[in-house]
């Protein structure tokens, strides 16, 4: 049976480039802090505090907006959006709203993603954190108290909703990469910080009922959740079971998306334009100021390294996909130029023992190369060793697989290498004249046809298990055959 | 005998100080001898300041003998009110919310007013959270009039203007939000003024009404009031919405050939006794050589309704914060979920403030919010232009502060519509954001009446010259016998 999926998205991500929060003068690193450590009288609404809008947060939302191709409003303006919740210490959050006008920093975008997919962009809007609930056993069931601790109240928000115009979680995925991507070339969001990206989707099938899912913790689990709700909406369907418009939490340890236990009733939050913050302008001299200083977009960096370093779209694809590893890229081509190789040793063989480590979950969070041992020195020392033919790039290979764990340099692993060669040049050349006797045969063809010198290389190779230096061997192989 | 020190004006308690005529010390002494007596009567204050007020007083007098500079302000007692914070000093908004709130920060407006030397004696009683007309919704009970103690003072900065009228301190702060700080100065016949909004910083001022409210001086003098307005003027970078502008200083001037617009509808609205006083002190403005005419504001009459839908709104949301969990007082959460908590711990705010939250989450609930917010707004703008077009062609308007006498305690508490009917001349100045001062204008059956005097953004100087030349010819008698 065919069905149509519609998946929308509700994007999450704190601007931890900001420094300081979005209302006050404290730290944005809250992170490993002692709870209620990072707060100060602002951010934990004490009687007669008044919220000072952080400058640099805007110029991070507009930048956002502009890479999402959203539209800019005159200007912006807050509204406080009012419920009760023991993570607010005001009981009001600090957003924006376009009911009544558009007030939000960005709307009406559009961003490409995949290979030639887009999603429209409803709205980008900045708004304030609440604070963190820690259950005393873990979970909000089983717990009779709940600490609550501040330290990420007022962390700047940049929330991205988009259109429900995906329809398989793997596109999804590959949507939260861009952004990831986005994001992290232009500074605003370190997303290996726990918690520093998250996402909602709603989900609907064949014009049914829309379900919102929340609670995935991270990027990498919202795929999932994703394939596990539809799976769940369509069994209903199948059995002619209607589909709940509902709230439903995404279970991390079963991987399931389960009923929310308490009831979200629609609430209504009595939005109203916040009168300690004064409109915003924005005006052409911001967007061209915010146009001037923005980073290089992933985009963008793509076609210089197609059209500046003649790198094939895959591979600049790739590079791109994740900012650690373009940068990495760009950083070894200021040691050494040689763009192609360098691409290629990053892509395909350097990424092998980073594959390795990223099946692992709990690696997600930390940075690529972290555990290996190669910066961009080794990487170009490795490929001026090849690009001179000190070296063969098997030799290479074999050296790389060393180095990312011992951290030495590949010239002088080669060194040692070479060395302990010239030590046993001896035991190769035991080695070539015990072919030379066993196959005389093969020997009297190679003199004639120098092809077969091949197949004496292998027979060197064989008996000596892979250790020759084949290079080495073929020269001395040649060398006899003219001798004898 | 002398006349006691606390009888002094701010100028002649600087000037007396400075020149060692008498201590910081000995003023503050004869302070406090003076509130020990007169509050009984009055309860004015909330909270006094003794031992640190005397310190302060020690140090002020130590700096003076060693030569240092000591301030413009210094030795001037302020009392406080109670919705403005006080580091370390306990700041309650009348409120069982905050009965034992201490602030860990001090209001922008204290720490200028400390650094030109000023002492504080103590916070001033208020209406809870600064939510009425009379300082009968205080959890500390009502403010008496000191003029007639069987009746109101004004409010919500009732403390603040009785403190100021009883000799309990120099001068006061209060707040006003739509008449708070002029209300109280009429029925209490001191000079009470309201800044134009974003003149003085309202960071650590408890929020009741944030796009309507300001902080602003009391005291018995225009001349007291300037000096106070001159200390706490001024841009802070706590609060976005001060202007950025240079700090204004304000003078007393003698400006003869203002023209003055006399509001007909406030006249026509009020007491005849109240009305037939104005007409007096609209006569002694032309005698000093001002020209006086009526003039109609029609807008006015959605002034009230306006005013009572935002401040409504803004409270609501500005009071959700009180949920018992930050601060608060003693309630033991056992067997409670955290929304029957915060249900439970929430029942203790006072009827006022239940109502002004009620009435702000229905203005504001979805459905409604373009019938009332939306439109109250629509009536502020087209007051303000009302306004603009008049001070076009008057320097001033002018009218009653308010439309009826002091009346007694308890006899509009149960009929919340009666007593919003008071604020109709006062509202005007808060929804458009100009200034207003009132300053005191004789007696009618023996109780005050205020005059207002209303100017265009940031015209304060223009307004104060009115005052001035006002004050100087009506000599108006100054304070009660209690």
């Amino acid at each position: 049976m065919a069905t149509t999926t519609k998946i929308g998205l509700e994007i999450h991500c704190q601007l931890t480039g900001a420094k300081s929060k979005l209302f006050c003068r404290c730290s944005s690193d809250y992170r490993g802090k002692a709870p209620n450590a990072n707060i100060c009288p602002i951010c934990a609404g004490l009687p007669g505090t008044l919220p000072l809008l952080n400058q640099k947060t805007v110029e991070f939302a507009a930048m956002i907006t502009l890479a999402l191709g959203c539209k800019f409003p005159d200007d912006i303006a807050f509204y406080r959006k009012n419920y009760f919740y023991p993570d607010l210490p005001k009981n009001f959050q600090l957003t924006q709203y376009n009911a009544y006008s558009i007030t939000s920093i960005g709307v009406d975008g559009k961003l490409e993603y995949g290979n030639g997919k887009d999603a429209r962009i409803r709205r980008v809007q900045l708004e304030e954190d609440p604070g963190r609930l820690v259950y005393a056993s873990g979970s909000m069931d089983t717990s009779v108290y709940v600490l609550i601790d501040y330290n990420r109240a007022g962390m700047p928000l940049v929330e991205i909703v988009t259109e429900p115009d995906f329809a398989d979680p793997k596109d999804v995925r590959m949507f939260l990469d861009k952004i990831t991507s986005i994001i992290e070339h232009l500074g605003v969001c370190d997303t290996k910080l726990e918690g520093s990206v998250r996402c909602d989707a709603n989900v609907s099938i064949d014009g049914g009922n829309k379900v919102e899912i929340k609670n995935i913790s991270s990027f990498a689990d919202v795929e999932k959740a994703l394939r596990y709700e539809i799976t769940r909406q369509r069994t209903m369907a199948s059995r002619e079971i209607q589909v709940r418009s509902e709230t439903r939490h995404w279970d991390d340890a079963r991987k399931v998306t389960k009923e929310s236990r308490t009831k979200e009733e629609e609430q209504d939050y009595r939005y109203f334009p916040e009168p300690d913050i004064p409109m915003v302008l924005l005006g052409s001299e911001f967007v061209s100021f915010i146009l001037q200083s923005m980073p290089e977009l992933p985009d963008t960096r793509k076609e210089r390294f197609m059209s500046k370093y003649g790198l094939s779209a895959h591979i600049a694809q790739v590079l791109i996909g994740n900012k650690e590893l373009a940068d990495f890229f760009e950083s070894t081509l200021m040691i050494y130029l040689s763009p192609k190789e360098i691409a290629n040793w990053i892509v395909t063989d350097l990424m092998s023992f980073v594959d390795e480590r990223q099946k692992k979950e709990e690696d997600k969070q930390h940075l690529l190369f972290a555990g290996l041992k190669v910066g961009p020195e080794h990487i170009a020392d490795l490929a001026r060793l090849v690009d001179q033919e000190t070296i063969n790039r098997a030799t290479a290979k074999q050296i790389l697989g060393q180095i990312v764990r011992t951290g030495e340099m590949p010239s002088a692993l080669a060194k040692k290498m070479h060395a302990s060669r010239i030590d046993d040049a001896s035991v190769l050349a035991q080695a070539v004249q015990s072919v030379f006797q066993m196959e005389q045969a093969a020997v009297h063809d190679a003199r004639r046809n120098s092809n077969v010198a091949n197949f004496l290389l292998g027979k060197v190779m064989k008996i000596t298990k892979g250790t020759a230096d084949p290079k080495i061997a073929l020269e001395m192989i040649q060398k006899k055959l003219k001798e004898d | 005998m002398p006349l006691p020190l606390y009888t002094l004006e701010a100028g002649q308690v600087v000037e007396g100080i400075k020149n060692r005529e008498f201590s910081a010390e000995e003023y503050i002494s004869q302070l406090l001898g003076r509130i020990e007596k007169v509050e009984p009567k009055v309860n004015a204050f909330v909270t006094l300041n003794k031992e640190e007020g005397l310190n302060r007083a020690r140090m002020l007098d130590k700096k003076i003998r060693d030569g240092e500079q000591s301030g413009p302000l210094a030795g001037v007692a302020l009392s406080i009110k109670d919705n403005i914070c006080t580091k370390g000093m306990k700041t309650t908004c009348a409120s069982k919310m905050l009965e034992s709130y201490i602030p860990a920060y001090d209001a922008t407006v204290i720490k200028r007013l400390m650094s030109a030397g000023a002492i504080i004696i103590g916070k001033a009683n208020l209406d809870e959270f600064a939510m009425g007309s009379t300082t009968e919704f205080s959890r500390h009970g009502p403010t008496r009039n000191p003029w007639d103690i069987s009746r109101v003072s004004g409010g919500s900065s009732g403390g603040s203007a009785a403190s100021v009228a009883a000799l309990e301190c120099t001068a006061s702060l209060g707040s006003d939000t739509g008449g708070s700080v002029r209300c109280p100065a009429s029925f209490c016949s001191v000079v009470g003024l309201k800044p134009t909004y974003g003149l003085v910083s309202r960071f650590g001022l408890v929020s009741y009404a944030n796009s309507l409210e300001q902080i602003g001086p009391v005291g018995r003098t225009v001349s007291d009031v300037v000096s106070i307005l001159n200390v706490i003027a001024g841009s802070d970078e706590n609060d976005h919405t001060t202007i950025n502008s240079n700090k204004p200083t304000y003078s007393l001037q003698e400006r003869k050939g203002l023209r003055a617009g006399l509001v007909m509808e406030f006249t026509e609205g009020a007491d005849p006794g109240v009305s037939k006083m104005i007409y007096n002190a609209a006569d002694t403005l032309e005698k000093q050589g001002c020209k006086c005419e009526e003039v109609s504001l029609p807008s006015v009459q959605y002034a009230l309704a306006s005013y009572y839908t935002i401040a409504t709104a803004e409270a609501s949301s500005n009071l959700a914060r009180y949920d018992n969990i930050r601060y608060g007082f003693d309630m033991n959460p056992e067997g409670y979920e955290w929304n029957s908590y915060f249900a439970k711990a929430r029942s203790n705010f006072g009827e006022e403030a239940k109502r002004r939250i009620i009435v702000g989450s229905y203005v504001l609930s979805s459905g409604y919010y373009g019938k009332y917010y939306l439109k109250a707004h629509q009536v502020r703008s087209l007051l303000k232009h009302e306004m603009e077009t008049l001070f076009k062609r008057y320097d001033v308007l002018i009218g009653p502060t308010m439309p009826i006498l002091p009346f007694k305690i308890g006899e509009r508490i149960d009929d919340p519509l009666k007593m919003y009917l008071v604020d109709i001349d006062t509202v005007v100045a808060n929804l458009t954001g100009m200034p207003a001062i009132s300053v005191p204008a004789g007696f009618a059956d023996g109780l005050p009446v205020g005059l207002q005097i209303m100017a265009d953004q940031f015209a304060e100087q223009t307004m104060l010259d009115i005052a001035y030349l006002f004050e100087q010819a009506a000599k108006v008698q100054r304070s009660p016998e209690l």
